[in-house]
């Protein structure tokens, strides 16, 4: 039964989220700020845009330490390949649903104003319930869609 | 406008956090779309296992700092997620969930996954930025009295 529904255990995957749950910590604990992955977007529309959205506050006071962040995020995950020794299957998943399915998850994360680490992990964080029912929403169209599409390959 | 007011110790704890995100995406496989599907279709529950262990830490510092600190160590202002219980909220996860479900890439490892070396998550790194200009541009709700999450609101 365990190993049905933990085919590689469950150590990398704990330790990773520790991991990450430290970061996300450590950015409350040094500056209180609160951020979740998907607002960098919009944010960063904010430097190139002239649109009337892009220009709010939100935006503009923190797309700084929002795109800081999302340098971190390439340089940990670089640093940890290298000092890990592992290496990192390139994706087999066809560009164009790489392409597609970013859109989607693009729009439909900044229309809800969070995705899998702001909802996910800052909103069940603090116990917000919206968080919790958008954890379920996208987990659920999520499942299905999967499902779909690898029915349909 | 020096955005959330932080001293440079505070910047640079916002890049060692970025670091400590995306060395854990990593480690979890997450960075690896094939990692997500599993879970999706039913197959490596681990999944619940990293938003789980990241929540749990994350929800530990959110409840005990703000009662045995004054202020963050390199700010202000303890700041809170915006989430509202609201019809957009569930619609946009709604259609998040199915881009999800689609290629098994969600923002943080859409961009971690370029220090990983997985390339081709490039996609979808052009197609959030699209998708969140999309949104924004034509759908987007101005809501200067929401918080933004930072101390730059005050």
């Amino acid at each position: 039964m365990f190993d049905a529904l933990f085919p590689h255990g469950i150590a990398p995957y704990l330790i990773g989220g520790l991991v990450m749950g430290a970061g996300v910590a450590l950015l409350y604990v040094a500056t209180g700020l609160v951020g979740g992955m998907s607002t960098v977007f919009s944010a960063a529309w904010s430097f190139v845009s002239g649109a009337a959205h892009f220009a709010q506050p939100r935006y503009v006071g923190s797309r700084a330490w929002r795109l800081v962040l999302a340098a971190g995020l390439v340089l940990g995950a670089a640093l940890w390949t290298l000092a890990s020794g592992q290496v990192v299957p390139v994706t087999t998943v066809p560009v164009s649903l790489l392409l597609i399915g970013g859109f989607v998850a693009g729009f439909g994360a900044r229309m809800a104003n969070g995705c899998t680490s702001g909802h996910g992990i800052c909103g069940l964080a603090s116990l917000q319930a919206s968080s919790l029912a958008a954890v379920v929403v996208f987990i659920a169209t999520a499942m299905a869609t999967a499902h779909l599409v690898r029915s349909l390959a | 406008m020096n955005a959330a007011g932080l001293t440079p110790a505070g910047w640079v704890a916002v890049l060692v956090s970025g670091m400590l995100f995306g060395a854990g995406l990593t480690a979890s496989t997450m960075v690896r779309p094939e990692a997500i599907l599993a879970f999706l279709r039913w197959q490596d529950f681990g999944l619940l296992f990293v938003m789980g262990g990241a929540a749990l830490v994350t929800g530990l510092a959110y409840a005990i700092a703000p009662r045995v600190m004054r202020e963050p160590a390199f700010a202000t202002r303890f700041g809170v997620h915006p989430s509202r219980f609201d019809a957009p909220t569930l619609v946009g996860a709604a259609i998040f969930g199915v881009g999800w479900g689609l290629a098994g890439v969600c923002p943080g490892p859409a961009i971690a996954g370029l220090g990983a070396g997985n390339w081709p998550l490039l996609a979808s790194l052009a197609g959030m930025l699209a998708g969140a200009y999309v949104q924004g541009r034509w759908f987007g709700r101005d809501d200067p009295g929401a918080p933004a999450g930072a101390p730059a609101a005050r």
